[in-house]
């Protein structure tokens, strides 16, 4: 077939602008349809998926709910409350650093959780695999939305804690460290559950996570006080290993707990290879 | 030759096995072509093997068997390659259930290089005045006008559109045939699965009937209805004319008759030499054949000759 053979449109010949009539509903805008594909950079895709990703998870308040009132408010009533059982600790130098390692769990596992199920049962994911943005991309960008909630809810805690007269010692950046390797632990627990459970068991299995893991996970109960099987599931949890982990920079003002970092590690390894192996786009 | 070709699919077999372990043939043995610039449809019933056919192309599944190329290219194998190129518009979800209308659009768009204007494309689908509500408060239709936008935002040289219309009102159904007639033009292939006679005898360059996962007829809507004519001349003239001279004029066999006074009715064998024969008595005698007419059989008829009228299941 030649360009001449093509008098309008073709593929290798120059298409001609598409006429746009008006009609009755009112003059239409005219709209150049011809062929002109590409995918987009990947700055560019990073910066939208992240963006959305962030926007939605805001915008949703069962997820502003659980990574913040109730983070917050726990704080807020067990400081005022003095019932914990903090082993002669001030109660807020006990409490934040656990409240810390629970906000994490809530965004990085439950959130993600149960967000990431819906979008598989609602084809979002199916969508986007016919679309110019890779896998990796998508993942990405929900890790920087997930990061940047973190950073909120740290912001906020922080303030609210020193508001309360905290007292934090020990290293900022082993701070950062033992959350960023909580954070990839947990989003690889989220994204196992909701990879392979339908939308609804994810998100009742996430809540389900969240509560048994606030209470056996070292967050307002240390975990000695726990019957000792109890305690010795809980020390193998990634939420024990964080917020005792941030405990003992925060509150004991100790180095690099290695034991705690080594479970969160392992979490992390373990959880994410086991997602990559199960996950199910649709 | 194969350049000419946008979309090539031959002997595609894909059986799924549900847990009643019965296998299911969802596509058998079929093949098609889909000719650069054109517009395809995939006419069926429910459960043909379309919507599977067409996923294949799309890269959602694999193939068990069988040959696919799109673009050139294999789907299951370039994708990276095929995506920007190719638009997509599913049947039904696809979209962040929180995400706005006009949101989503922009994310899709922001995927592309060289996308279309979102604000022009909402408003040329109709969606502009619901482009900021959630998506899971829109009517089907707009959703279904959405999932449309979606698939051309990234200006795509070749657009799979699985029932595009459904679940529309009557003025949005004209309005995205308006739209893929002008997609047409501006030289986007267009491959589009319907149940809708009508739609695939408007839009469609080459029809592909589908049934049972192979293809039982393909070509042109009026390829397609032109074999074994019905064998009917209709026309309108002055009442009363003499139907016994006219008959001698004809050939033999040929069965005229007046219905309601004025018009005519002929039946036989509809050829050229009968057309002259009809033509040239009314011009003998003075006579002004209107609205002549070779009665033809709908794309329908066709559809229910080759699928068969009962109902599926």
């Amino acid at each position: 077939m030649t360009d001449t053979e093509v008098p309008i449109g073709g593929r290798s010949g120059k298409p001609a602008r598409p006429v746009d009539s008006g009609s009755a509903a009112g003059v239409r805008q005219p709209l150049d349809l011809r062929p002109a594909p590409g995918a987009a950079s990947r700055w560019n895709m990073l910066r939208a998926q992240t963006t959305i990703e962030l926007k939605l998870t805001l915008r949703r308040g069962e997820s502003v709910l659980l990574t913040l009132v109730i983070p917050v408010g726990l704080l807020l009533f067990f400081t005022a409350v003095d019932v914990l059982p903090t082993d002669g600790a001030r109660s807020v130098d006990f409490l934040v650093p656990g409240i810390l390692a629970l906000a994490v769990m809530s965004t990085a596992f439950t959130g993600q959780a149960i967000a990431t199920g819906f979008e598989r049962s609602y084809g979002v994911l199916r969508r986007f695999g016919a679309s110019p943005l890779p896998r990796s991309l998508l993942l990405a960008g929900k890790t920087l939305a997930v990061v940047a909630v973190e950073l909120i809810q740290v912001a906020v805690l922080v303030a609210v804690g020193f508001a309360l007269g905290w007292h934090p010692h020990g290293g900022p950046w082993w701070v950062a460290l033992l959350l960023l390797v909580a954070t990839v632990a947990f989003c690889g627990l989220g994204l196992l559950m909701a990879g392979t459970l339908r939308a609804e068991a994810t998100l009742a299995a996430a809540n389900g996570v969240y509560l048994l893991l606030l209470l056996v996970g070292g967050v307002i109960v240390p975990l000695s006080r726990l019957p000792g099987w109890l305690e010795a599931v809980g020390q193998a949890l990634p939420t024990a290993a964080a917020s005792d982990g941030l405990r003992a920079v925060l509150q004991d003002g100790a180095g690099l707990p290695v034991g705690d970092l080594l479970v969160l590690c392992a979490w992390a390894v373990g959880s994410l290879a086991l997602a990559a192996r199960t996950f199910r786009w649709e | 030759m194969a350049d000419d070709l946008a979309v090539e699919v031959s002997s595609l077999v894909k059986t799924y096995w549900p847990r009643s372990n019965r296998a299911i043939h969802a596509v058998n043995d079929l093949s098609l072509t889909v000719v650069a610039g054109s517009v395809t449809a995939l006419l069926g019933p429910n459960g043909a093997g379309k919507t599977t056919t067409i996923e294949i192309c799309e890269g959602f599944r694999r193939p068990d068997a069988g040959h696919v190329r799109v673009l050139g290219l294999d789907p299951a194998r370039d994708g990276p390659a095929l995506r920007p190129r190719v638009g997509v518009m599913l049947q039904s979800g696809g979209v962040y259930p929180g995400a706005r209308a006009g949101e989503m659009l922009a994310l899709i768009a922001a995927h592309h290089r060289d996308p279309l204007d979102v604000i022009a494309l909402l408003e040329r689908v109709g969606i502009t005045e619901v482009a900021g509500m959630p998506y899971r408060r829109l009517s089907g239709g707009q959703q279904q006008r959405l999932a449309l936008a979606m698939a051309l935002v990234g200006r795509p040289e070749l657009v799979f559109l699985d029932e595009p219309t459904a679940g529309m009102d009557v003025q949005a159904r004209r309005a995205t045939w308006e739209l893929i007639e002008q997609l047409r033009i501006a030289g986007v292939t267009v491959v589009l699965t319907t149940h809708a006679m009508d739609e695939a005898e408007r839009l469609a360059d080459h029809v592909v009937i589908v049934d049972h996962g192979k293809v039982l007829a393909a070509g042109s809507p009026a390829e397609l209805t032109s074999g074994g004519a019905k064998g009917e001349l209709r026309f309108r003239a002055l009442a009363g004319l003499d139907i016994d001279r006219l008959e001698l004029a004809l050939p033999s066999g040929t069965v005229a008759r007046e219905g309601p006074p004025g018009r005519y009715v002929i039946q036989g064998k509809v050829d050229p030499q009968m057309l002259a024969a009809v033509t040239a008595w009314c011009a003998g005698n003075g006579v002004m054949a209107e609205d002549l007419q070779v009665e033809q059989r709908s794309l329908e008829d066709v559809f229910v000759e080759l699928t068969g009228s009962a109902l599926r299941p």
